[in-house]
């Protein structure tokens, strides 16, 4: 029955061969080139990082973008962008008081006379969204709702590395060409003027629907838009959200030059702290129940040496 | 075994008093301190205690949790996420409580291939193993519910697709579907249902696991040899502290492995979808279950033929519940009178195959059905241009090869008149696709036990040592002659 | 090595029991589980959105002369009473040294940020400190036999300043934390 040991190792072996395969319609997302500080047992948030990230995210993304799930007191707790020792209650941190207050919020309770009113937000309000409901959000961005981004990076494949990706590789503006067809001036991208961060890239044309915008990192397919070889369409898909970021979009108050590449690092590593602010601690919780569970074990194989001495087993 | 007597003495005046109107601590001795277990268990049979412990800790965290979960479709998911955020420790909870369910199957899993290999299910312990496969019911059924709470993308659609699996059933089916929905669709009165019997079904659980322990208790433990217990002073030693110390290191060591998800990787068992809100309107471009129900979820899709009157869709649902179905009445599909397969040489060998289909089957179950195995192996896809031929039909014109078929075809078409309408498009090439991998899994899934079957009437056993007492003699002697460590 | 006969097992036992490595190990896991066990019961403290939730605002110019308004802080009922001169008065003319809880109205009264006293206006828990009911007021019609409050489950009456006058409650309604963010917005926190 050797026969049987030499099936399973070839399912194994099938079962390796197959996997080495990169599998995907989209580009494969990649850190920044020096990786991210929060990633590792003992990774940390870069602060000064996410107090930019927190700036793009109010003065970019959330004209369309919610963050249900998060309040300005956050912003204020152990960990977070504005994270302040002398206050550990964040609804005292004058700082996140103040950023609290720059948003106008319609107060969830209704007044004396049974009418909501418009009021600045306290700490504990949830972020302002730019829509009272997603009906309005589709309806404003040509059927399209974008997005909550309160867990987006957990909600993604490649979390973090795949907003950033996806941020800073939208295609050059010279990677455009215009054409005439039938009377009407249809935009496409020229895939070989595409960057291809050294990776290999499709040649020929990509059609651009209006109000679509091309990214290699989005999931979805280009086949029916790709004017070329249908077996060799490039990878990533369409959205709904042009390039936001434009070198010198915001001006980071501690200085730091706008790229497009620091500010979808910057906003990255905040979406990435939003998605769960209590992930560095449960890192280092974890490293003391790991040292604790080591111990245990050798506690226990020393009393389970002891007790079975005697016995043959 | 089942002679086994009970050892307890009171000795003061209240635990005789005790004794004699509720012997709770006579119940305790003899089924948890005295009790005469075989000393020749390996490690694979501390995973009955591993398992124990996972249930309380899924009972424990889930209890906590259902405190700051609020079951309505508006509530679900952002109390989840105030769990995650706000509670104190409640991150640690539910990280605990969603890998918790993976370890727990991990662990039925080794425990039931454990009772598999060793022959564990055979005479006298038949009803033993029905009530772990009861168990098992019941934790699928209970992983089912509760992975449906967050609300997220995941838990929508997928209990969209398992409820949909019922309306499979002729003339019944769709009206239990909708009984059980409570409506024309998934909705709030669903998930307040699927929340109440999420609470429910792991004191069921435990209630079996009661039963369990109690069938077990009356033959007492198999061993790695399956040679019954002969005499209980050589062969078996007490529970405590022997089992009780060996146990608790395995379920250390098992905490470590899951502590290590719990901490370091707590999503990757899970699915990056089920952190989107559930919306109806949009069904998640690759639905997949858990990795524990991958198995069963490939049977079910590997099924794409019609059987006679049977369509395909109930097929597939008789092929997945038969899966398990089979698993109750082993007892009596294995005709071998040796219980291990120590001992059985043919067929341990099917037994790993066995292993193999599972996990093979898992693989499938994860991937695409269309996707090819082995894509090195599968050829360049085909060009195809459909036109109209003029005469109001279409045809089309297929094209092989590398980049010059693409210039044949662009040719071609250039060379077709404008009302042609004519458009290219790629075929893949026809490969051996997971959809083909899952068939002949199956097919070997169910293989194995019709040959359990027919392999105990002829298969020659090796064997078998007199008792547990003397085999664990001989093998010490063998591996001082070896000079290699015991197992 | 021996095998050893289940009868000796007993005596094995024993004599490891008092064996240091038990003794630790055992020591280990128990203290394994008292942390998770901490972790149980400190989720039942409050969450953080909860803490958060427990300050409001009030706009006190909106309050009738001798009216009160009620406000919930966190779950918790809260009186702001705007009193007349004579409730002033009558809360300002008790001899604090005959009061079962003795304070006097000054030293219920927050002071504004420029350091004066508005009298006018006074801010008091709503439960009743004896078992919790929420008194009934001007607003109901009752204020008890002292002008101020009066609590309709076990007859506890307090005057125009909050305090306990007659009846089983043990203390004075208890003044929150409150400060003035301007003349008419006063803001409570629990």
């Amino acid at each position: 029955m050797k026969a049987f040991r030499i099936f399973t190792a070839g399912l194994a072996g099938l079962v390796l061969a197959a996997s080495a395969h990169a599998a995907g319609d989209a580009k494969h997302p990649h850190a920044p080139e020096d990786g991210w500080p929060f990633e590792g047992v003992t990774g940390q948030f870069d602060q000064a990082s996410l107090q930019r990230g927190y700036q793009v995210y109010k003065e970019v993304c959330s004209s369309c973008h919610s963050m249900k799930l998060m309040s300005y007191r956050n912003l204020g707790e152990p960990g977070g962008p504005f994270y302040d020792p002398e206050y550990p209650n964040p609804n005292d941190n004058p700082y996140v008081k103040a950023l609290a207050a720059q948003n106008e919020i319609l107060s969830p309770t209704p007044n004396d006379i049974g009418e909501f009113d418009y009021r600045p937000a306290t700490p504990a309000d949830t972020f302002r969204s730019p829509y009272p409901n997603v009906n309005a959000a589709r309806a404003a961005n040509n059927g399209a709702a974008p997005p909550d981004l309160s867990v987006i990076t957990k909600a993604r494949h490649g979390g973090a590395s795949y907003i950033y990706s996806l941020l800073s590789g939208y295609p050059d503006q010279d990677a455009f060409v215009e054409r005439e067809v039938d009377g009407e001036t249809v935009s496409y991208i020229d895939m070989s003027k595409l960057g291809g961060h050294g990776e290999e890239h499709a040649e020929g044309l990509l059609k651009v629907n209006p109000g679509q915008y091309y990214n290699p990192y989005m999931a979805g397919d280009t086949t029916p838009n790709y004017l070329g070889d249908p077996r060799h369409a490039p990878p990533g898909g369409f959205l709904a959200m042009p390039p936001q970021l434009i070198e010198g979009r915001v001006e980071f108050t501690d200085g730091t030059p706008a790229t497009v590449e620091q500010m979808a690092h910057d906003v990255a590593q905040f979406l990435a702290w939003a998605g769960e602010p209590k992930q560095t601690k449960r890192k280092s919780l974890g490293l003391a129940v790991m040292v604790y569970l080591g111990i245990l074990t050798i506690l226990l194989w020393f009393s389970y040496k002891r007790i079975w001495r005697n016995v043959e087993h | 075994m089942s002679g086994h007597e009970s050892s307890y003495t009171p000795t003061n005046a209240f635990t005789k008093w005790l004794d004699s109107r509720l012997p709770l601590v006579r119940f305790a001795q003899d089924t948890a301190i005295n009790f005469p277990t075989p000393k020749n268990l390996n490690y694979w049979y501390t995973f009955g205690g591993i398992l124990a412990v996972c249930l309380v800790i899924q009972i424990v965290t889930g209890v906590i949790l259902a405190m700051h979960y609020e079951a309505s479709v508006d509530g679900a998911f952002a109390s989840v996420e105030r769990i995650m955020r706000d509670v104190p420790f409640g991150w640690l909870l539910r990280y605990i409580h969603a890998n918790g369910a993976s370890m727990f199957f991990l662990a039925v899993y080794i425990h039931m291939f454990r009772g598999l290999y060793y022959g564990s299910y055979k005479a006298p312990r038949e009803i033993l193993w029905i009530l772990g496969c009861v168990i098992y019911l019941l934790m699928m059924g209970t992983a089912f519910l509760g992975y449906m709470l967050p609300w997220g993308q995941m838990s929508y659609h997928g209990s969209n697709v398992i409820t949909g699996l019922f309306g499979a059933i002729p003339l019944v089916g769709e009206s239990i579907q909708t009984w059980l929905m409570g409506g024309p669709s998934i909705g709030n009165q669903t998930l307040q249902r699927f929340f109440a019997l999420h609470y429910l079904l792991p004191f069921m659980i435990a209630g079996a696991v009661v039963l369990h322990v109690w069938a077990l208790h009356v033959p007492g433990n198999n061993n790695p040899t399956g040679v019954e217990v002969q005499d209980v002073k050589k062969d078996t030693v007490p529970f405590h502290p022997y089992y009780t110390v060996k146990d608790a290191f395995a379920i250390v060591i098992f905490l470590i492995m899951f502590a290590v998800f719990v901490f370091y990787a707590p999503n990757v068992l899970g699915h990056a979808d089920n952190y989107v809100e559930a919306n109806p309107l949009v069904t998640p471009s690759h639905i997949v279950p858990e990795w524990y129900l991958l198995p069963f979820y490939a049977i079910l899709r590997a099924i794409t033929f019609d059987l006679g009157p049977i369509p395909a869709k109930l097929l597939g649902v008789i092929f997945m519940f038969a899966a398990i179905a089979v698993l109750f009445i082993l007892p009596w599909l294995d005709t071998s009178k040796v219980k291990s397969m120590r001992y059985r040489p043919v067929a341990k060998q099917f037994f790993f195959g066995f292993v193999a289909v599972c996990l093979l089957l898992g693989w499938c179950g994860a991937a695409n059905p269309d996707d090819a195995v082995i894509p090195a192996l599968q050829g360049e896809a085909k060009l195809v241009v459909s036109y109209n031929d003029g005469n109001g039909g279409e045809a089309t014109s297929e094209y092989k090869g590398g980049s010059e078929a693409y210039v044949d075809a662009r040719r071609f078409m250039e060379g077709l008149p404008e009302d042609a309408n004519a458009s290219i498009s790629a075929v893949p090439a026809p490969t051996f696709a997971f959809r083909h991998l899952s068939l002949i899994l199956t097919f070997c899934y169910f293989g194995f036990f019709v040959l359990l079957f027919f392999l105990g009437l002829t298969e020659k056993p090796k064997e078998l040592p007199e008792s547990i007492h003397k085999s664990v003699l001989k093998r010490h002697k063998d591996a001082d002659a070896a000079a290699t460590p015991a197992e | 090595m021996t095998d050893t006969p289940a009868h000796d097992h007993g005596e094995l036992i024993d004599e490891d029991r008092r064996n240091f490595i038990h003794i630790a190990t055992g020591a280990a896991a128990f203290g394994g589980a008292a942390m998770f066990a901490w972790v149980a019961v400190d989720q039942w403290n409050p969450a953080a959105d909860t803490k958060a939730a427990s300050a409001l605002d009030v706009d006190i110019s909106k309050i009738p002369l001798g009216g009160e308004i009620r406000v919930l802080i966190g779950g918790k009922p809260f009186f702001v009473r705007h009193r007349t001169p004579a409730e002033i008065s009558a809360a300002e003319a008790v001899n604090v040294s005959t009061l079962r809880d003795p304070q006097t109205d000054d030293e219920r009264l927050h002071a504004k940020p420029d350091g004066t006293l508005n009298r006018a206006i006074l801010v008091t828990s709503g439960s009743c400190t004896h078992l919790g009911c929420v008194p009934v007021g001007p607003a109901q019609g009752n204020t008890g036999d002292f002008g101020g409050w009066y609590c309709p489950c076990h007859g506890s009456h307090y005057d125009t300043s909050g305090r306990i006058r007659k009846g089983p409650a043990p203390r004075n309604l208890p003044v929150p934390d409150y400060k003035y963010v301007s003349d008419t917005v006063i803001n409570i926190s629990l």
